[in-house]
């Protein structure tokens, strides 16, 4: 027998985790906000595990990233290879193309972290993306959650960024020719350019500082810049309470679902897990980014279809469709890469920054809303988003035009004329037809019985700027008689 | 009247007479260092002269050329583009592309020696691959040939249409006469550019390519991040999204609310 007394036997639990979790709260206390933690809600539709998608690619980005920075060396200095990959031996390069061909073919388990960590590079972007496109289309981005939203398109543009950052450090043939696209759109900048792309290179191209710059971004500032706002991204959502779909009982009032634990966690695991295990997948079985196969870089050196990842392939198109067309502004030159290339960026994420205020402007809805909008309810927001979805795409296929050209025996000049006239036409006809999709199932919704909900009225005068200090004064006006 | 066996034994000469000739045939034309100008100008006039012209000068018709003059062609270029299949063209206007060759060995050596008859021209270089260095030929070959064949040999779009071509079925031989002679649009590297060890090398690189060391996996057409691309949508996001609906649709059984603040 123990010599403990019977009264501390019975205090004590058979639980080894719940007298963990016991010896852990008497010590720094937060069983409180633990228990309101798990008891959350979370409702439950498939879309809403869009964003988890992206959180597990970033998992495992982290997990694998930080393996291959145990082998990885970042630098310019010149090297002579004489690894195991027989067609570089006695090959002059740098001495971060050198490590990178020996983390793969002489690193243990090197390689499949590479391509791991590359396609989770892939799909982190991919299910932003496609999470985006879910916030878009239901709404969820108005009152309260504009700030979630903004956090959520910087993430969007960190994670871009990050990844550019990423295959540019390997410093091989393809890398190397996107920095030098980097370099030229920055140098297109007018006035600020020059300055710009000395500041970042550490001088003319390619600079000697570029590729240690980028590892610091790359594996420090920008991971741990995503992952604290990834924190805050969640915080809001678990202040906020998750957004839901009408009907059922659910109301702006509640959330209807699941609590976090048992039920909700554990599917989240399980998601994480399948993540993992596709991400795994495709690691090991399909090749990525062969850089043997490419060459270490080379400032005079390029290969015919060199193409960036996806994600930065809406860039590349423009550049490729874009008109050579240069103008002089006000005694300052400026480039054809600055509109294609500077100038979209910055619209695009403008306008994805300032969404949910332009809508709120527009509709003149600033009311607070936890319910979802259902696409089809939501024509004229519906179908903007499908035009400009419609635009990337042509933009993102066009950066293949030349591929599509020899793979389909095609002429590469009508690849870009049919590019160039796809990029004008295809986004109204896209708006079009879901303007009418929506009105057609709308329609079929009211037939079956279904009443949408009231829409606000877009305020389409708002278009014609030049009246907005006529319309103020005439808003005004029955104020001030009053 | 003829008995059906006799009628078949009197049907077997011809056949052993054109194999005995065959055979006789292509024994002496092996002895022999070059081709029968003769048999190669009777097939030149049937095959090439209707653009290229009665006497290699090239045609001109209203005011196009229909084909260009062999006067300098020479051995390297003829070999390539018949063994390649280039040529002969169906129509003239058609671009030479890869096929299989329309005439066998014996008469492209005919062919070879007929239109060196017409003037000099690049002897068909000597290539041994064995003996080229393969790094080396991998840094001229990033150097001078991937701007258009692209890193991995897939070839690449060139404007209006033209294309380089693929590199994964070209033999040392036709590696080499392109190198010298620049078919199309490609240039020309001479023995001043590139010495014939180099191209050796080069050669070995770009036959090295036709099977590279491929680790990782499915190598997706060494398209480089086109295809890349394109799996991680289907497959990646694809199928996560049908994952998503299989975790995410089963809540029906259990539900909790809470109230907002």
């Amino acid at each position: 027998m123990t010599t403990t007394s019977p009264a501390r036997r019975q205090k004590r639990d058979k639980l080894l985790t719940r007298r963990a979790a016991r010896w852990l709260d008497a010590r720094l206390g937060g069983a409180k906000y633990a228990r309101t933690a798990l008891g959350k809600v979370f409702p439950d539709h498939w879309s809403f595990l869009l964003g988890e998608l992206a959180l597990y690619a970033f998992v495992v980005l982290l997990a694998t990233g930080v393996y291959l920075t145990f082998f990885f060396h970042p630098g310019n200095q010149i090297v002579t290879y004489h690894g195991s990959y027989a067609p570089l031996h006695g090959v002059q390069m740098s001495e971060a193309y050198r490590s990178a061909v020996e983390l793969s073919f002489d690193v243990r388990a090197g390689l499949v972290m590479r391509q791991i960590h590359h396609w989770a590079a892939l799909l982190f972007v991919a299910s932003i993306v496609v999470h985006l496109m879910r916030i878009f289309f239901t709404g969820a981005f108005r009152r309260p959650r504009e700030v979630n939203w903004m956090i959520g398109v910087l993430l969007l543009i960190l994670a871009i960024f990050n990844g550019f950052a990423g295959y540019s450090l390997l410093d091989d043939q393809l890398s190397g020719t996107g920095l030098r696209i980097a370099y030229s759109i920055t140098l297109s900048i007018p006035l600020a350019g020059t300055w710009l792309a000395s500041l970042l290179f550490g001088g003319e191209f390619p600079g000697p500082d570029i590729i240690d710059r980028l590892y610091v971004i790359h594996i420090l500032l920008l991971p741990a810049v995503i992952a604290l706002l990834i924190g805050i991204h969640l915080f809001l959502v678990v202040r906020h309470k998750h957004t839901q779909f009408g009907g059922m009982g659910r109301t702006e009032e509640n959330v209807v679902g699941e609590a976090v634990w048992p039920s909700f966690a554990f599917k989240s695991l399980g998601l994480m897990m399948l993540v993992a295990a596709v991400l795994a997948a495709l690691g090991g079985l399909a090749q990525i980014n062969p850089i043997w196969l490419y060459g270490p870089f080379d400032p005079a050196e390029v290969s015919s279809a060199s193409q960036p990842d996806w994600y930065m392939g809406w860039l590349d198109g423009s550049l490729r469709l874009f008109p050579p067309l240069e103008i002089r502004a006000f005694g300052f030159e400026v480039p054809a890469p600055f509109f294609p290339g500077a100038l979209l960026a910055g619209i695009t994420f403008g306008l994805l920054f300032a969404w949910p205020s332009l809508e709120a402007l527009f509709t003149g809805d600033r009311r607070v809303h936890h319910l979802l909008d259902r696409p089809r309810d939501r024509p004229v927001r519906t179908s903007l988003g499908v035009a400009t979805l419609s635009f990337y795409t042509v933009l993102t296929l066009a950066a293949s035009n030349d591929v599509i050209a020899t793979t389909f025996g095609l002429s590469v000049n009508a690849v870009l004329l049919t590019f160039r006239a796809l990029v004008i036409v295809l986004p109204p006809i896209a708006a079009l037809v879901t303007y009418r999709l929506c009105n057609e199932l709308q329609a079929r919704d009211i037939a079956g019985g279904y009443v949408p909900p009231d829409r606000p009225r877009v305020r389409w005068e708002l278009l014609r700027f030049w009246r907005w200090r006529a319309m103020r004064r005439a808003s005004r006006a029955p104020s001030t008689a009053g | 009247m003829i008995r059906p066996r006799l009628l078949r034994l009197v049907m077997l000469v011809p056949l052993v007479a054109a194999g005995l000739y065959l055979v006789t045939g292509t024994s002496t034309a092996r002895g022999a260092e070059h081709g029968d100008t003769g048999r190669g100008r009777e097939l030149y006039l049937t095959g090439c002269s209707s653009c290229h012209g009665i006497h290699g000068k090239g045609v001109e018709a209203n005011g196009e050329q229909r084909g260009p003059s062999l006067e300098h062609a020479g051995p390297a270029i003829t070999n390539y583009m018949l063994t390649t299949g280039r040529m002969p063209l169906a129509n003239s206007e058609d671009r030479p592309v890869r096929k299989d060759p329309a005439y066998d060995t014996e008469q492209i050596r005919d062919l070879i020696a007929y239109v060196s008859t017409l003037g000099e021209g690049p002897a068909i270089p000597d290539v041994d691959i064995t003996t080229g260095d393969l790094a080396a030929g991998g840094e001229l070959y990033r150097a001078n040939c991937q701007p258009c064949h692209s890193a991995s040999g897939a070839g690449g779009a060139l404007s209006y249409g033209r294309a380089a071509p693929q590199l994964s079925k070209a033999t040392p031989t036709q590696i080499g006469s392109a190198i010298r002679t620049g078919p199309g649009q490609m240039p020309v590297f001479g023995p001043d550019t590139l010495s014939s060890h180099e191209v050796d090398s080069i050669a070995r690189y770009v036959k090295y390519l036709e099977h590279p060391d491929d680790r990782g996996g499915v190598s997706l057409g060494r398209l480089g991040p086109i295809p890349e691309g394109f799996l991680i949508w289907v497959l990646g996001v694809g199928l996560l999204i049908v994952i998503c609906t299989w975790i995410g649709g089963r809540t029906r059984n259990r539900r909790e609310v809470e109230p907002q603040p």
